[in-house]
């Protein structure tokens, strides 16, 4: 009640300020209690300063309405962020081990890690670039989000019941995927988009065949709900010319079957700058456009169910020239080395950021489909139908320098990152937009600044089919000034910014520093879909099967060890604040084979398993069983302890391994 | 029903007085009716102990019905565990295993009752009489046996003395502050003791003219004998 009072008196004073941007700091007279206001004014805080502070500032215990799931960057991870408090809740372990949720420490973590091994390499890190959340009629549904690993052109897939990783695929035909991961609207596939080019299947071929024998290669993941898994027997892949297809979105609504991709070198660029060539940078930006990829993939899963396609690695591939007779591919062009392409909620329309060219170009589906139908379309140089770009352009909106991607929100506004301008260009859509804003149509209405080199950006269910509007987030890459030095190496800036008011009246709200690597995109979905447990539904759920274990055991009683010949088994029970058993003897050489059930049903409630000199961890969670396997390689007398304080007397939850010479 | 309400039928007593019949139904529904809350209240707690502390904003909530604990026991179980004290679950498990079938007993001796036309019917509704008294007696048995089972020698056995939990309103254990209430169930019991009353009542109301008679028609043949 209070605070809603503050709020109005707030309101009305920015009001009165006709846009607020008085940099004159707070005095008692601002409506604010006095204690506050001294505060303000010790600090020196605009208005502008506390409305942003009364906007973001999350009481304890209150809960945020929104959570961002943001790319880990280079930790390989996800991170999980509250808006508009900017907390961050959690780091999910994806393709780099993790200690704390004994991720790739022991237990059945290790196998998801190994599923994305390499034949001759194990890879223990990833740089996730485009989460994407699992999408129900366009809507995200709150269920599984999906992470690709650029590195290694791998794909990830967490289950947001438990916010775990479930899976990790390898693709076995590249070796990059940046364009990644995009969902249909049903999550009937995932889509892993290539970026540079390479032979199909990753084997060597010289540079100099680059047109001949490179590849660009486009991947949809089949996705099956019921196990929560992809399913690579059911996932194809289609050839692409080497042209750098680069990040897709799916089309929705009148769109539906349809997806869209920018890509950036049809120069054919291949390097050299030390051979006197040009160097990728300004070889693959020669052409004044490049091609937007059209693909209708429900006519390429009609191709691939009906066995019109090579196997490579085990993987279905639809090669080039069987996409262009069966109507799956066309181009348009798009000014020069564009980035991203974003299909607006309603379908209609796909954006496009011009990245070296200062517009966004908006494409009409409905066009694109008239002139699809219309046909006679020439060719490019591998034969793939081109669209000319008068025949598919709805409209150009100039923004500024360096526009790369574009979210959108309630109001028929489009906001689009700048990246060299280091700001956040809100604009208007058109056609059945128009009426949700005041303002024309395909017109720029504000720029705000953004500190700074904004990358991706994130809205309030954005990319969704209803976006909701009121935040909207800039990634930035550089700091620079925003916070205390710690050292050449520098946080990334995640700003909150607040839309919730048309026109030009976005303002910038609060910057988290992201001190662990260097995010990608991220998304925004309303908290209140997701449904994560509290604790897992039965004692002795194993998180890997999302069932309970066999191995599992329901009351310390059955703890218990079983020797047979040089293996010993082991049940062990895990409650407040003891193992059960408190001793292991076992002889070196010995094959161990150790199950943990957490009988603990109370919220928060988590134990650690940490065996001492024998690099185990396991985060036993309450239900959790897991299992792990070593072999006893070293005698002696080890500890093995709980590493999640418990209890008064977690100190006490500890146990000898005693292994005989 | 036409008959039961019909003023017209009536009831000869042994002496050539009648009654209506409607007087005889009374009693029968007040006992049957008591039956039938005995019987429901074996599905709702009868009491229920909240245990507040800090780091369990929900708090913790045992429930104990007749033949069931519910609620956070696995927790409950978890903490008191340190005290050395035996799982909630080993207390009145005889009760427990015993009560529905018990209950049950009760309530047909309640619809016998009905069927008994004398001072014996009382007898027949004595247990249900007595029961909730007894079940309060059992529970503080219970309570006092759990809180006194702490075993010094466990982890924070030292720490706390032998308690008995309150059976009604606010206590405290170690950092929890606890509430107890009585449940549904227990006041559908004694509401059932309410009604048992009131029906013996009546039920003697409707007899005693039928036990007189009878008594005056014997007093009336031995004369004449």
């Amino acid at each position: 009640m209070k605070r809603s009072v503050i709020v109005l008196l707030l309101a009305a004073l920015l009001a009165a300020g006709c846009g607020g941007k008085s940099p004159a700091a707070a005095t008692p007279d601002a409506g604010l209690p006095a204690d506050a206001a001294a505060v303000a004014a010790e600090r020196g805080l605009t208005p502008d300063d506390i409305y942003a502070a009364v906007k973001t500032y999350t009481p304890s215990g209150q809960l945020d309405p929104y959570i961002m799931i943001a790319s880990g960057g280079q930790s390989g991870q996800l991170l999980v962020i509250g808006v508009p408090s900017m907390r961050i809740l959690k780091v999910i372990a994806v393709f780099t081990p993790e200690p704390w949720q004994g991720y790739g420490f022991g237990g059945s973590s290790n196998d998801v890690l190994a599923g994305g091994d390499m034949a001759n390499q194990e890879l223990r890190w990833g740089d996730t670039h485009h989460p994407g959340l699992s999408e129900t009629n366009g809507e995200y549904d709150g269920q599984f989000v999906f992470i690709n690993d650029k590195a290694n052109a791998r794909l990830a897939v967490i289950d947001l019941r438990d916010f775990e990783t479930k899976q990790i695929i390898k693709n076995p035909n590249a070796n990059i995927d940046h364009g990644g991961t995009f969902v249909t609207p049903n999550t009937d596939y995932i889509v892993e988009g290539p970026q540079y080019a390479a032979p199909i299947g990753g084997d060597y071929a010289s540079l100099d065949n680059y047109a001949e024998v490179y590849r660009g290669l486009i991947t949809f993941w089949k996705f099956d709900r019921l196990t929560g898994r992809v399913d690579m027997a059911r996932s194809f892949q289609i050839e692409l010319p080497p042209y750098w297809q680069d990040l897709c979105d799916a089309g929705k609504g009148p769109s539906d079957g349809w997806i869209f991709c920018n890509s950036f070198n049809t120069e054919l660029a291949t390097g050299g700058v030390e051979l006197g060539n040009p160097p990728f940078e300004a070889g693959t930006t020669k052409n004044d456009t490049d091609y937007m990829h059209i693909f209708n993939w429900k006519k390429a899963e009609q191709v691939f169910q009906a066995g019109q396609f090579d196997t490579v690695n085990g993987m279905a591939v639809i090669r080039l020239q069987t996409a262009i007779d069966e109507d799956v591919l066309y181009f348009t062009p798009e000014p020069k080395s564009p980035h991203g392409a974003d299909v607006t909620p309603g379908g209609e329309y796909i954006v496009v950021g011009g990245k070296l060219d200062p517009h966004v170009t908006i494409y009409s589906f409905e066009k694109i489909m008239a002139a699809i139908t219309a046909g006679g379309l020439d060719v490019d140089q591998y034969g793939v139908p081109v669209i000319p770009l008068d025949q598919s352009m709805e409209a150009q909106v100039e923004l500024g320098l360096g526009p790369l991607h574009t979210v959108y929100d309630d109001k028929g506004y489009a906001y689009t990152s700048l990246f060299l301008d280091s700001a956040v260009a809100r604009w208007t859509l058109g056609g059945p937009y128009s009426s949700l804003h005041a303002e024309e149509p395909w017109t720029l209405v504000q720029k705000l600044p953004v500190q700074y080199n904004i990358g991706h950006i994130a809205a309030a269910e954005g990319d969704t089919a209803s976006p909701d509007g009121g935040y909207v987030v800039a990634l930035n890459k550089w700091s620079i000034d925003r916070f205390a030095n710690v050292g050449p190496l520098l946080p990334q800036n995640f700003q909150l910014i607040d839309t919730s008011q048309p026109g030009d009246q976005m303002r910038l709200l609060y910057d988290l520093p992201i001190g662990m690597a260097e995010p990608h995109y991220a998304q925004i979905i309303k908290a209140d879909k997701l449904k994560a447990f509290e604790v897992y539904p039965e004692v002795g759920w194993n998180p890997e099967t999302m069932s309970v274990d066999p191995n599992a055991i329901t009351a310390p009683d059955q703890a218990r060890v079983e020797r047979n010949g040089n293996q010993v088994e082991i049940w062990m029970a895990v409650i407040r604040s003891h193992f059960t058993p408190e001793r292991v003897e076992i002889k070196q050489g010995d094959h161990v084979i150790w199950h943990f059930t957490s009988l603990e049903r109370t919220r928060d409630a988590t134990h650690g398993f940490a065996l001492s000199g024998y690099n185990i961890n396991l985060s036993l969670e309450p239900g959790e069983s897991q299992t792990i396997e070593f072999d006893a390689h070293t005698a002696g007398t080890f500890n093995y302890f709980c590493t999640e304080f418990c209890s008064a007397l977690h100190l006490e939850m500890v146990g000898y391994m005693l292994v005989e010479p | 029903m036409k008959y039961l309400f019909d003023p017209d039928v009536k009831v000869l007593l042994p002496d050539g007085s009648t009654r209506r019949l409607f007087d005889f139904l009374l009693p029968s529904t007040l006992l049957m009716l008591a039956a039938l809350l005995l019987v429901v209240s074996v599905f709702l707690p009868y009491w229920r102990m909240t245990m507040f502390a800090p780091q369990y904003p929900k708090g913790l909530r045992v429930e104990v019905f007749v033949n069931q604990l519910q609620g956070d026991v696995s927790e409950v179980d978890a903490l008191n565990h340190y005290l050395g004290m035996p799982p909630l679950d080993e207390g009145g498990r005889v009760e427990r295993s015993i009560s529905t079938v018990t209950l049950m007993v009760f309530g047909l001796l309640l619809v016998g009752a009905v069927f008994i036309h004398n001072q014996w019917a009382g007898l027949l509704a004595l247990p249900v009489l007595a029961y909730p008294v007894v079940f309060l007696a059992d529970l503080f048995f219970i309570l006092y046996t759990y809180g006194h089972s702490i075993d010094p020698k466990s982890a924070l056995g030292g720490a706390i003395d032998p308690f008995t939990p309150p059976l009604l309103g606010e206590g405290v254990i170690g950092q929890f502050r606890t509430l107890a209430e009585f449940g549904p169930g227990f006041y559908l019991a004694l509401a059932a003791v309410g009604v048992v009353v009131v029906g013996l009542w009546f039920h003697r109301a409707a007899y005693k003219p039928i036990v007189d008679a009878r008594r005056r028609a014997a007093a009336l043949s031995a004369a004449h004998a």
